[in-house]
């Protein structure tokens, strides 16, 4: 009985080792996710990243997961001062993946050594070209005509030029460019950079600020004074009417009044020429009944 | 059956035996409670709103739909569960809804103004709003080509927002040009997020409130009640005018009418009177002498009964009081 018992015990102690071996050589790779097999600390073969189940020697051999997926790489919002002086605030973002896990893993290990290899390079090549570069350049990016609220805020010719050579995309490129081919060499293939944000700093933006205001109050006034001014015309062109028209007026009844006095005159005197004795007569005998009429009441 | 030994335990003094435990017992019962875990670890629900993404050992097998389904267990196949095609999701940028229903709550904080606050083509500031909806269009995509989606998008939306304003004056953004710029940020952000391969629909981009920075704002202000007081004053000018020149003219016409009036009125009656005079005349003319005097008798006539006292002074009469008996006796 007792060798029964020791012979199970010691198949089910096998199958356990067999397990636990078997369990160490076997790992998975998911879809997220590349791998560098380490021995004793040195990489071994190729990278490997085809998802699933895979196999490695058990226990010797250790398995570096890294990241398949796109990277995020934020910046910080750093001063810098555009050829023209202009003081901004510029933060940039970048995307970037692993895509030599190798070249990855013998140059940085980790992501974060690349973080601080994207933060020298990306910030270096952002500032270099930002201070050549104008303010408006690298904020506008094309020449496209602007439209003002009013006719009045023709827009300052000092500051905008009428067309612009190089704008946010040649920029960002650029900046692009000069970084990527460094990153290169840590297995890093950046994908993109953009500016997220431009601002001016506090100084500066209050002088902005003042601008803005000012100009925009001198617009207002601009508007008041000229409405005063239409008014007083609309006022003074209603006084010119109203005498021109009584005047007209008058002139055109009196004259008519006249020519209807002088045509009377003249129908009397057509006809009591024809006898003026007989009209002096014919006045006195009527003045005569009219003022005993009237005396009797 | 193997050999088993009663078992007693003291309970309070007292020797309890217990049942007896048999070893095929225990294996029954531990195979029992696998079967059991197996059945509640190998089955889920997919919701409607949601869609299921397998994997195999970490490879994608399939995706699917909403219901009830089976995966094999003990970690061979691994569900992830996504928002559908029909959700909609919603990034809020410069600003956040803190509760939302028929009388939105909005906060607003300094995080949200360094959102918000950017520069225009003109070299001016503004506080810019605005709202993103999107949804998942390919959950592969979504799930196994970009880490953190959402501060993608959000970094992305941020980007091109200021890219587009940057190009448009700080009226075009505020008022004069919205709608383009909104749809220009969502073209833009589908470019670039399909270029990342996110596996995301940018369904909307809406700007909400656009301003002035707050310290600016009153100015801006100035400007349109300046130019509303400015359109009042001139219309009350015009009204004005228009009221008492019509009113005028209408005074004028009637001083001229008057006139006409008064013109009508002295002719008529000088032709009337000319008429009388000359019908009178020509029956005159006929007999002279006779008609004269006919007509001083006529008026005498009409006259001399009205007069209460009469004196007829003969031309060579030298004296008054003659005569004054005359008045009863009338006569000529």
């Amino acid at each position: 009985m007792k060798r029964e018992n020791l012979t199970l015990y010691l198949i089910g102690a096998l199958i356990l080792v067999i397990i636990i071996i078997a369990a160490s050589g076997l790992y998975r790779i998911d879809m997220t996710q590349q791998v560098v097999i380490t021995q004793f600390g040195k990489p071994v073969g190729d990278a490997i990243n085809e998802p699933g189940l895979h196999f490695k020697v058990p226990f010797i051999q250790d398995v570096n997961y890294f990241e398949k997926r796109l990277l995020e790489w934020d910046g910080n919002p750093t001063e810098i001062s555009a050829k023209d002086k202009k003081f901004i605030e510029v933060d940039t973002y970048a995307r970037w993946r692993i895509a030599d896990p190798l070249k990855f893993f013998r140059s940085v290990v980790n992501e974060n050594g690349a973080q601080t290899r994207l933060d020298n390079v990306i910030e270096a090549a952002t500032r270099n070209l930002i201070t050549s570069n104008v303010l408006i350049e690298v904020v506008r990016n094309s020449s496209r005509k602007m439209q003002v609220a009013e006719a009045e805020l023709a827009l300052r010719t000092d500051e905008l030029p009428d067309s612009i050579k190089a704008g946010w995309v040649k920029i960002a490129a650029g900046i692009f460019d000069a970084a990527a081919e460094k990153v290169r060499e840590y297995g890093i293939e950046l994908m993109d950079v953009r500016i997220k944000r431009i601002n001016y700093i506090e100084d500066v933006r209050r002088k902005v600020f003042e601008r803005m205001i000012a100009e925009r109050l001198r617009i207002a006034e601009k508007f008041r004074s000229e409405g005063m001014g239409k008014k007083a015309e609309i006022e003074g062109e209603m006084e010119k009417e109203l005498q021109r028209i009584t005047s007209e007026a008058y002139r055109s009844a009196q004259e008519i009044k006249g020519k209807a006095d002088a045509e009377a005159i003249k129908i009397y005197a057509r006809a009591y020429e024809r006898d003026p004795d007989f009209y002096s007569l014919l006045k006195v005998l009527n003045h005569t009944k009219v003022h005993w009429m009237k005396k009797a009441g | 059956m193997g050999d088993y030994r009663r078992k007693s335990i003291n309970v309070g003094g007292e020797e309890i035996q217990l049942p007896p435990i048999n070893k095929s017992h225990i294996l029954i019962g531990a195979v029992i409670l696998i079967v059991v875990i197996l059945f509640f670890t190998s089955f889920y629900t997919i919701k409607t709103d949601e869609v299921g993404v397998i994997k195999q050992f970490g490879k994608y097998t399939k995706t699917t739909p909403p219901g009830l389904h089976f995966k094999i267990p003990f970690g061979v196949e691994t569900i992830t569960k996504i928002k559908g095609r029909q959700y909609i999701f919603r990034e809020e940028f410069g600003y956040r809804t803190t509760k939302p229903g028929v009388r939105t709550q909005i906060s607003r904080d300094y995080s949200h103004q360094g959102e918000s606050l950017m520069l225009t083509g003109d070299l001016n500031s503004a506080s810019v709003e605005w709202v993103v909806q999107y949804r998942i269009k390919d959950p592969k995509d979504y799930l196994f080509n970009v880490r953190n989606i959402t501060k993608t998008i959000r970094d992305v939306s941020e980007s091109v927002t200021r890219q587009i304003a940057g190009d448009h004056s700080v009226d075009e953004v505020i008022i004069l040009s919205r709608r383009e710029i909104a749809i220009s940020i969502r073209e833009k952000m589908q470019e670039i997020l399909d270029f990342y391969q996110t596996g995301v629909d940018i369904e909307t981009v809406e700007l909400q409130d656009v301003n002035p920075p707050d310290p600016v704002k009153p100015s801006f202000n100035e400007v349109n009640e300046a130019r509303q007081e400015m359109e009042k004053m001139i219309n009350q000018a015009y009204e004005a005018y228009n009221k008492v020149v019509p009113r005028a003219k209408g005074e004028a016409e009637k001083t001229i009418r008057q006139a006409e009036g008064y013109q009508l009125n002295r002719i008529n009656r000088a032709k009337g009177d000319a008429n009388k005079f000359n019908s009178v005349y020509e029956a005159y003319r006929q007999s002279r002498d006779v008609t004269k005097r006919r007509l001083y008798i006529e008026t005498m006539l009409e006259v001399l009964p009205k007069i209460e006292k009469k004196y007829i002074i003969d031309k060579d009469q030298k004296g008054l009081l003659q005569l004054l008996q005359l008045q009863d006796k009338g006569g000529k």
